[in-house]
């Protein structure tokens, strides 16, 4: 196969994934364009077994070893994608994104390895770029994996004079990737390689649990533009394309995600530098809370005429998606309006709720996004909340210098009574008190939501 | 190539990825994540090609690891995606 045939073919991958990135913006057209995109990216990697020139012979060299490593890859990457539960699947998208930078970031070792002393100054310089933002997506998304997964706290790592060491080994990495520019050798780029996988950890260690999907969104645009730089490297018009789109998509994102949790890209990245935790209300203090049994739930349901219920990440913990729409179709039977107020965030990424239910068959039409729902809870009689606590937490309007401050959040305080079903008072994800617990008008209903669900379900139909 | 050519190829690219993620709804913010996370996997292309190339032991180890790294985050990534989307047709129904 000559040059021009394998370029057009990588153009008709790359159109490929922008008809993927298209699709998937439309929750119509989304699944196709899912399909579209591992089109093309098939089409892509086949044909790299066809071509030749100069440099290349067919069959490739060592085809053995690249087919058995593609061969590893599938084994471990198919079942890990198919048998991940809804719960997990933030933290498997963290760890796919970190394995790309750190395939794009080897790719650029070797190249280097390979050309030796026949690098242009602009090949090593994007060599750099290439091995600095791989390892630091590498790394920063092996991190947030943790987190998500409750490997490691949830809550923002920070140590004595953070922000200097941070600092130090940002100025440091800069530092080694200017010596290889001009020293060219071996040695100072597996330093680099070593001190921005240092300096991934350092970055992602301050933020908290909450800020964790959109750090994983700019690390997915950083492995983009990685595989750009390495487009550059291999001569590949392909993969300056595609890494390209998703570098620009992904930034495009997660600035649409930061302001879906009303932040700045900033403070969410640098927040964990300012924030006083001295503002937060001490965890731990003995206070009154009123429990109830899944009896006193079903009568104030059964006198309800409209319900709100607020799902978060306890619900897909418990997996409890069936059983909270066989509640509401039972409430729905009963005349009483229902709704699904969604937060943007809920869970532990934007849309987590979305999925989480359509698998239950929950119809769209009665999920409502956060502005809608917002304006009903006046005239709502019960919010049910099952396992959300920071997207419900009015510490988010009243409590400047708290962490989730400035966020926006469903105002279930503003229905008539309130329904908690928490499996202990342990603060949410981002650690932080919530006053709502201890609201007059709030009920708690302890245990693990499916089983309470199931209960109040039953109490419900014997009414 | 041409140097300007790669600028214009970069330039336009990034004004495309702009453009077609930009009114996407909160729903669809995770599978187009993914989605996207997927297509950088393509770097298993430029992990063949430098595997292709390797002479020394070092660089065919560090090729065939950087194989393994971008096959589990291109394929994995798109099934993933699917799994994610396919919730959403069932809800059609």
């Amino acid at each position: 196969m000559n040059r021009t045939v394998y370029d057009l073919i990588g153009l008709a991958a790359g159109v490929a994934f922008i008809l993927a990135l298209k699709g998937l913006s439309h929750p119509k057209t989304a699944r196709r364009g899912n399909l579209i995109g591992a089109f093309g990216a098939g089409l892509a990697t086949l044909v790299v077994f066809f071509y030749s020139n100069e440099k290349s012979s067919l069959p490739l060299n060592n085809l053995g070893w690249i087919l058995g490593a593609i061969a590893v890859g599938l084994v471990i990457g198919v079942p890990a994608a198919r048998k991940v539960q809804m719960t997990q699947m933030p933290q498997l998208v963290a760890l796919f994104n970190g394995v790309g930078g750190g395939a794009a970031a080897l790719v650029a070792i070797v190249e280097y390895l390979n050309l030796g002393d026949q690098a242009t100054t602009a090949v090593v310089v994007f060599t750099v770029f290439t091995v600095i933002v791989g390892c630091v997506s590498f790394s920063g998304s092996i991190i947030t994996f943790m987190k998500l997964q409750e490997l490691m706290t949830t809550r923002p790592v920070i140590f004595p004079a953070g922000r200097f060491i941070i600092a130090g080994t940002l100025i440091a990495v800069i530092g080694v990737g200017g010596w290889v520019v001009t020293a060219l050798g071996t040695t100072p780029l597996l330093i680099l390689a070593g001190l921005s996988l240092l300096f991934g950890i350092l970055f992602v260690l301050p933020v908290g649990g909450a800020d964790v999907p959109i750090v994983i969104s700019l690390l997915n645009a950083f492995t983009g533009l990685t595989v750009a730089a390495s487009g550059y490297v291999l001569d590949s018009t392909l993969l300056i394309i595609a890494g390209t789109l998703v570098g620009a998509s992904g930034t495009i994102l997660t600035r649409l995600m930061a302001e879906a949790m009303g932040r700045s890209l900033f403070g969410t990245l640098f927040g964990a530098f300012t924030a006083k935790p001295q503002d937060v209300a001490a965890v731990g203090e003995e206070r009154p809370v009123r429990s109830g049994s899944p009896d006193d739930v079903a009568i104030l349901l059964n006198y309800a005429r409209r319900v709100v219920i607020v799902p978060g990440f306890g619900l897909a913990v418990a997996q409890a998606q069936h059983t909270v729409r066989e509640l509401a179709d039972l409430m729905i039977s009963k005349g009483i309006d229902v709704a699904y107020g969604i937060h943007p965030v809920a869970g532990r990424m934007p849309g987590h709720m979305n999925v989480l239910l359509a698998e239950a068959n929950v119809p769209y039409d009665q999920l409502q996004e956060m502005d809608e729902v917002n304006t009903t809870f006046g005239q709502t009689d019960v919010a049910i909340v099952i396992g959300a606590n920071d997207v419900v937490n009015p510490a988010a309007q009243t409590t400047p210098g708290c962490p989730i401050y400035g966020m926006p959040i469903l105002e279930v305080n503003h229905a008539a009574n309130i329904i908690f079903l928490k499996r202990s008072m342990r603060p949410g994800f981002a650690g932080i008190e919530n006053e709502l617990l201890y609201d007059p008008k709030t009920m708690l209903l302890f245990g693990d939501a499916k089983a309470s669900l199931t209960k109040v379900v039953s109490a419900l139909k014997a009414l | 190539m041409e140097p300007m050519a790669i600028v214009s190829i970069f330039v336009l690219s990034v004004f495309v990825g702009f453009e077609v993620v930009s009114k996407v709804s909160s729903t669809l913010h995770t599978p187009l994540m993914s989605g996207a996370n997927a297509i950088h996997g393509v770097i298993l292309v430029g992990a063949i090609i430098v595997a292709d190339h390797s002479e020394t032991n070092l660089e065919l180890g560090l090729s065939v690891a950087a194989i393994i790294l971008a096959t589990i985050n291109m394929v994995g990534g798109f099934v993933v995606t699917d799994r994610m989307l396919e919730m959403f047709k069932g809800n059609k129904k």
